[in-house]
């Protein structure tokens, strides 16, 4: 085994950020906004690194698709203790339309490349909420996936994983390579260090480009029209069950 | 925490990029890093328990371990005795974030980092070092700095407490005052007069364990603000310390008390930014929520006129102190402008937290808001390492001498 884990970064809008849609509806406002680490791909860095302390594997790598400024979040990746970063270059119109389908592709095509035997992602971004990435990332490797872990233990080839799932948790064992997507209580990340901090500048970050991996950046998608939510209306106070029941009757919602 | 490794080459990458201030305008990446990294952590780990530890007055143990495993605590000593070795400007941006979440916390890690662990990195022997600095550099231990007595804070020179060579021992009899982290510290750097005839010049620096024989500590202050540090005074009666705890030459602890205050001031300077820029982001945030004559406050020119006040204030101090922290870490002449950052950011606090209070209104008033916890933290800041009258003399001396013809 290579001892090799891939771990996918993604730069989205910090989570304290109030989002402010574009006049046109086109987006979201990006420009002058704080970005930062995605906060599962956070908790996907920090298991990684800790498999690496307990000497279970041996290189992390950290991986980031978009323009220049997903180097900073690779570098964040590197201050917590990833070996080397690659960057996959996507900007402008691509990077617009850069979806999970195209992620997955590229995800798969640097694990052949790297030869890896784990990749872990956080089980979804805090921007789009699409939740598809690690197991489309998967499917085209033909791998097994161990998805909305909260808890991984690495054995020789075979990795368990407890997921976190509706009815409650559900405790699976695979093979590797294999695919794991993180969720919130697989670990507590770690503040990155002063020392890591100074580390990370003398850590190499690879920079790649779609067309070099065979990737194609084609979206199947098309956003129409983006809105925010409806603003919240004001509540109605009733007297009584009767009365209660009588409104929601006249509302439609009964 | 800091395993061996080649900071230097990095150290050297960033300084080069420092030197010239005209690259002022986009820190370097490690920096910019460590400022996030920082500043991450001030808004999620102190920001949310302030107010607890200043109604409690709670040394803040368990963020200090953090800090220290962080790095944070020694931040300018080098790695091979358990440091982060960065240089004076990235201490500057940590000091700002960490007091922008906590005042009490960044001044516990100011003393330790400046007061206490600056001495002796510059005049302790190789021994001293490992023994005194070493240890408190993981958050574990921290230390203090006893200059001040009741009889004098700004006349450092007429040190009354006295230390008498005894056969193989130092013995210490006095008083300190105003000693921040004496109730959690375990070792002060202290100041007595070896010989009486040569006043300034007969002073000499010591290093002693806490606890100790002979060292007992005063009450608690009970301090209008960083109420989470601890304060009190330190009582020497016939303190008894080997021969080799003296710190630097003898007669040298005047210069090495000035030498420390000048670099202390830096970190002092952060502090007081991180006080005001945690009052400006108050207000402002304030301004736009609270509507009053049919709009949010921010509307007002009243109030957007104090606001530019205040930033302009924070952000003149803020350069100043990059300033000062570019040049000590270029190994340039400094003193004025560290004299010249510490008073700037001191008043800066002042009139931040103050204009902030104005700007909240009855809100500014009552602990619900942080607006009046940062008056009170604040006002320390134009007081201790050297009072905004003592900076305003430090400043003179320079300027004059530069014009000296």
């Amino acid at each position: 085994m290579s001892g090799r884990v891939l771990v996918g970064v993604k730069r989205v809008i910090d989570y304290a950020v109030k989002i402010r849609v574009k006049p046109d509806n086109s987006g979201v406002v990006t420009d002058g906004v704080k970005h930062s680490m995605n906060p599962f791909c956070e908790i996907a860095v920090e298991e990684a690194v800790k498999l690496k302390e307990k000497k279970l594997i041996k290189e992390v790598v950290a991986v980031s698709c978009g323009p220049q400024q997903s180097q900073e979040t690779i570098r964040t990746a590197l201050a917590m203790g990833a070996d080397r970063g690659i960057h996959v270059e996507v900007a402008g119109k691509d990077y617009e339309t850069l979806g999970p389908l195209q992620v997955s592709k590229i995800m798969a095509a640097l694990a052949k490349k790297e030869d890896a035997q784990l990749i872990i992602l956080g089980k979804q971004a805090i921007d789009d909420d699409c939740n598809q990435t690690g197991q489309m990332t998967a499917a085209l490797l033909d791998w097994p996936q161990g998805t909305f872990a909260s808890e991984v233990s690495l054995d020789g080839d075979k990795v368990k994983v407890v997921r976190e799932i509706d009815g409650g948790l559900e405790t699976i064992k695979i093979s590797t390579p294999a695919v794991l997507t993180a969720d919130l209580r697989l670990n507590t990340p770690r503040y990155a260090t002063l020392p890591n901090i100074m580390k990370a500048k003398k850590k190499k970050i690879a920079n790649v480009k779609p067309a070099d991996l065979g990737v194609d950046l084609t979206s199947r998608l098309e956003v129409l029209k983006v809105e925010e939510p409806p603003q919240r209306q004001a509540g109605v106070k009733v007297e009584t069950v009767e009365d209660l029941v009588g409104k929601l009757k006249e509302t439609g919602r009964i | 925490m800091a395993a061996l490794f080649k900071a230097r080459k990095a150290l050297g990458l960033c300084l080069s990029g420092c030197r010239s201030l005209t690259q002022l305008a986009e820190l370097p990446e490690t920096h910019q890093l460590l400022r996030q990294t920082c500043r991450d952590y001030a808004d999620r780990e102190l920001m949310p328990i302030a107010a607890k530890l200043d109604k409690e007055h709670v040394f803040p143990a368990k963020q200090i371990h953090e800090l220290g495993a962080m790095g944070v605590m020694a931040m300018e000593v080098p790695e091979e005795l358990g440091g982060a070795g960065m240089d004076y400007l990235a201490y500057s941006l940590a000091m700002e974030e960490i007091s922008r979440g906590c005042a009490s916390t960044g001044v516990v890690v100011s003393v330790n980092n400046s007061l206490y662990i600056g001495p002796i990195l510059k005049f302790g022997t190789v021994e001293q070092k490992k023994q005194w600095i070493t240890p408190f550099t993981t958050g574990e231990k921290v230390g203090c700095f006893a200059l001040s007595e009741p009889g004098n804070g700004s006349d450092a020179g007429a040190a009354s407490t006295l230390a008498r060579q005894e056969g193989d021992q130092w013995v210490l009899n006095g008083t300190k005052a105003w000693i921040t982290n004496s109730w959690d510290a375990s070792a002060t750097v202290v100041f007595a007069t070896t010989d009486k005839k040569l006043k300034h010049k007969g002073i000499s620096a010591f290093l002693v364990p806490m606890p100790h024989p002979g060292l007992s500590l005063g009450k608690k202050e009970d301090k209008l603000g960083i109420r989470a540090s601890s304060t009190a005074n330190i009582i020497l009666e016939d303190c008894r310390i080997p021969l080799e705890n003296m710190l630097g030459p003898r007669g040298a602890g005047f210069r090495i008390a000035m030498q420390t205050l000048d670099s202390g001031r830096i970190g002092i300077a952060a502090q007081a930014l991180g006080i005001a820029q945690a009052a400006l982001d108050c207000a402002a945030d304030y301004a736009h929520k609270r509507t009053a004559f049919g709009a949010p406050i921010g509307k007002l020119q009243a109030i957007q006129f104090k606001l530019a006040d205040m930033a302009v204030a924070v952000e003149s101090a803020r350069l100043l102190t990059w300033k000062a922290a570019i040049l000590k870490d270029s190994n340039k002449p400094f003193i004025k402008e560290a004299a010249m950052a510490k008073l700037a950011a001191s008043e800066a606090a002042t009139f931040c937290s103050h204009q902030a209070i104005q700007v909240l209104g009855g809100m500014g008033y009552v602990t619900d808001m942080p607006a009046e916890r940062h008056y009170r933290d604040a006002r320390i800041t134009e007081i201790y390492e050297g009072t905004s009258e003592i900076q305003r003399l430090v400043i003179a001396g320079q300027l004059l001498k530069e014009y000296q013809s």
